[in-house]
């Protein structure tokens, strides 16, 4: 079983290079390909890393924990690739026939396929790892790609928030070094001058660490790859690049890379515990959480643009996944695996929805946006569907998700913490649904910004490609909020007695 | 004196030298935060990358740990040599000399880095973190280089400073690696190396596009996304 972790680190990487040769259309069959097969992959993980521990070379660890974040990101890398070449093709027939025009495309394309695969690679390959040095190491690895993915378009915009992307979430990833540093000397208290940082021998010896240095660590990497998780105050950069990013590349980020970096305090959080007990750590965790939450809340009441509007939302629900990791119950916690994994799904397919009608609209404004039920068939009714999805409306998996949530919040009598938690849901679904009531069922207007092309618009769906994905992603929704695989239950409650270390 | 002598024990000349680099680390890191030409700022990131690396020396010998010196022969051809050029070509290219002018006067700038320099240092000196390897004072020294350099990336408005914050900000985490985790596998600092070196390029790319975009390397016209 083993050779599973090989596969899925190895063959998006092998994809990776061969798309720095193969034309467009063979790099989007080949990327399809390798989606297809990672989520394949992952999901044969599902069953052994639910009752032993996986180790390859080495390097590669998985255990329940880390599969639950490989599927995400697999799921998502299959649904983007796919939609990827119908988002390729209508790219394409916007170019002009010119011999240069078709030469920079070509090399547009290819750069895209390249980074594509590689951000997927390194977003799966970050869960795998072993141990927390090599995990920092991935991280950072998401980041450079991703930003080079976010400036790809070169416009204004995109320039803009590259930029202002890579050098807040880089500065948070050297507090996160300095994180890992810290609890390198924690550890090496017990464990001797020279390790490297596995996960095994850490948890192990966790509980003779000294406590301040290694509260110190908690508190730094959760601001540290807080940054890339979106947690307030240092989310800045989390809107800019999502909004400005081709849209395949702003559904990895948010579904998908603020997931994984939230693995990582995830996985400081399961170490912390251990010597620290649970009251300081989950505290810092709620304010974090909480403030997130608070903050998007807010900001989704009064948007202006569609891809900043999710992406608040995905603030909102990096907020959740926080507090519901205050809560600390299992109950709780295999809510939250099961949110990230729902949370993908949605977001994925609204993301997708959005892509479509700023495709068919040539506009990220929301009030330019109107009647789109009537102009797309499949992708508006997805789209309100994707957006019941996130608002948790059953029966959806973020309803259970979030249920089981605030059930463990109530057992673990955090009343408080749970009522404030629904009261900003609440607030969020009023913004998030307001919008999108209004870009599909408010009539076109007569006159004014947008009219005369509105009216020229002809019903129907840009690419068949763009379509297909979010189906998928709703059946997904659709199977873990009705009824979810037995095996699947079974990890998540197992990845949740992991992280609060039941049965160690 | 003799209360003070069987109390504390005398510095040796291990923790004065490695005591001192620590320190030029941290006057380098001002020294940024007033150059004025991009060029000398540059300049003063490969002397700081070089006061590092030779850190990574003292330790070495001192303590006996030969790994170090790879890491110090490493860190010396990536930051002393690799990273200016690459920026400094970016330089050359954009015609650009001096910075423009920060959000504080360059005076109050440097007040305003004191005054943060002291916090860190005494913030960790009371958090009671023993190395074998190096004097505290060395620890509390790198992070109050972290929180300059993040001082330098928030008050200067370009893109060369800002990234030369950025890498200064890797600088004193690395200072901080040497004091509390010398002994960690050189697999793992070369793959942390590795991992400068991309982020390098990639900030050297979109300093370019920045650039090419812009004309300037001023951040000023970096404030239509908001909201």
């Amino acid at each position: 079983m083993s050779v599973l972790l090989v596969l899925l680190v190895g063959v998006p990487a092998l994809t990776t290079l061969a798309c720095v040769v193969l034309p467009r259309r063979v790099a989007a069959a080949l990327t399809v390909a390798t989606g297809i097969a990672s989520f394949v992959f992952a999901v044969a993980l599902i069953a052994p890393a639910t009752d032993h521990t996986l180790t390859a070379l080495g390097y590669l660890r998985a255990d329940a924990l880390s599969v639950v974040f490989v599927l995400a990101t697999a799921f998502l890398y299959m649904t983007t690739a796919i939609y990827t070449v119908g988002y390729q093709a209508a790219e394409a027939a916007t170019v002009a026939a010119g011999v240069e025009d078709r030469r920079i495309f070509a090399r547009y394309s290819r750069l895209f396929y390249v980074g594509l695969n590689a951000f997927a690679w390194s977003m799966l390959a970050a869960p795998l790892v072993n141990g927390l040095a090599l995990l920092w190491i991935a991280v950072e690895i998401t980041t450079v790609v991703s930003a080079l993915l976010v400036a790809l378009d070169d416009t204004e915009g995109a320039t803009e928030a590259a930029w202002k992307y890579v050098l807040i979430a880089s500065s948070g990833l050297g507090i996160a070094l300095l994180a890992t540093i810290f609890m390198y000397y924690a550890g090496s208290t017990v464990l001797g001058e020279s390790y490297d940082l596995a996960f095994d021998p850490l948890l192990r010896g966790a509980a003779n660490m000294p406590h301040t240095p290694v509260a110190l660590a908690f508190v730094l990497a959760v601001v540290g790859f807080g940054t890339k998780v979106g947690l307030f105050p240092v989310h800045t950069w989390l809107p800019d690049a999502h909004a400005e990013a081709p849209t395949p590349v702003s559904t990895l980020l948010s579904g998908s890379l603020l997931a994984v970096s939230f693995y990582a305090i995830l996985r400081f959080y399961q170490i912390s515990i251990i010597p620290l007990g649970t009251r300081f750590p989950q505290l810092v965790l709620l304010i974090f959480g909480a403030a997130s939450l608070l903050l998007a809340a807010l900001y989704l009441l009064e948007q202006r643009d569609i891809k900043r509007l999710l992406a608040y939302s995905s603030v909102e629900h990096m907020g959740i996944l926080t507090i519901g990791v205050s809560f600390g119950v299992p109950l709780a916690l295999a809510g939250v695996l099961l949110h990230v994994l729902a949370h993908a799904a949605a977001k994925g397919n609204a993301f997708m929805g959005a892509g479509v009608m700023v495709r068919k609209y040539g506009t990220k404004e929301l009030h330019r946006i109107r009647d789109a039920m009537s102009r797309l068939p499949w992708s508006a009714p997805m789209f309100l569907l994707a957006v019941f999805a996130l608002a948790a409306m059953p029966p959806f998996g973020l309803f259970r998700s979030e249920f089981q949530i605030i059930a463990g919040g109530l057992i673990d009598h955090r009343n408080a913490a749970a009522v404030a938690l629904v009261c900003l849901v609440t607030v969020a679904f009023a913004g998030l649904t307001a919008a999108t009531t209004w870009m599909l069922f408010a009539p076109s207007r007569a006159e004014g910004p947008g009219a005369a092309t509105a009216a020229a618009m002809e019903r129907g769906e840009p690419s068949t490609w763009m379509v297909i994905p979010v189906v998928m992603g709703t059946a997904a929704l659709l199977l873990l909020g009705l009824a979810p695989p037995g095996e699947l239950i079974q990890l998540l409650t197992h990845a949740a007695n992991d992280l609060v270390g039941v049965g160690r | 004196m003799s209360v003070l002598a069987a109390s504390q024990t005398v510095p040796t000349v291990f923790d004065g030298v490695a005591n001192t680099v620590a320190v030029v680390v941290l006057l380098l890191e001002f020294g940024m935060l007033r150059a004025t030409l991009l060029r000398s700022q540059v300049r003063l990131y490969a002397g700081q990358s070089l006061a590092v690396s030779v850190l990574a020396a003292v330790v070495a010998y001192g303590r006996d740990v030969p790994e170090l010196y790879a890491l110090a022969i490493l860190s010396l051809l990536l930051k002393v040599v690799v990273v200016p050029l690459v920026v400094l070509a970016l330089l050359r290219d954009a015609h650009a000399e001096i910075a423009g002018s920060g959000a504080l006067g360059v005076a109050n700038q440097v007040l305003v880095a004191i005054g943060i320099t002291a916090f860190g240092f005494f913030s960790v000196g009371v958090l009671g973190i023993h190395s074998s390897v190096l004097p505290t004072t060395a620890l509390s020294l790198s992070v109050a280089v972290v929180l300059v350099a993040f001082v330098l990336m928030i008050m200067r408005r370009d893109v060369v400073s800002q990234a030369i914050g950025f890498f200064s900000l890797e600088n004193g985490v690395s200072l901080a690696s040497l004091v509390v985790a010398a002994g960690m596998p050189l697999i793992l600092e070369v793959a942390f190396l590795f991992d400068l070196l991309v982020a390098v390029v990639v900030f050297g790319v979109l300093m370019r596009t920045h650039h090419r975009r812009t004309r300037s390397l001023s951040t000023e016209t970096l404030d239509r996304l908001r909201g």
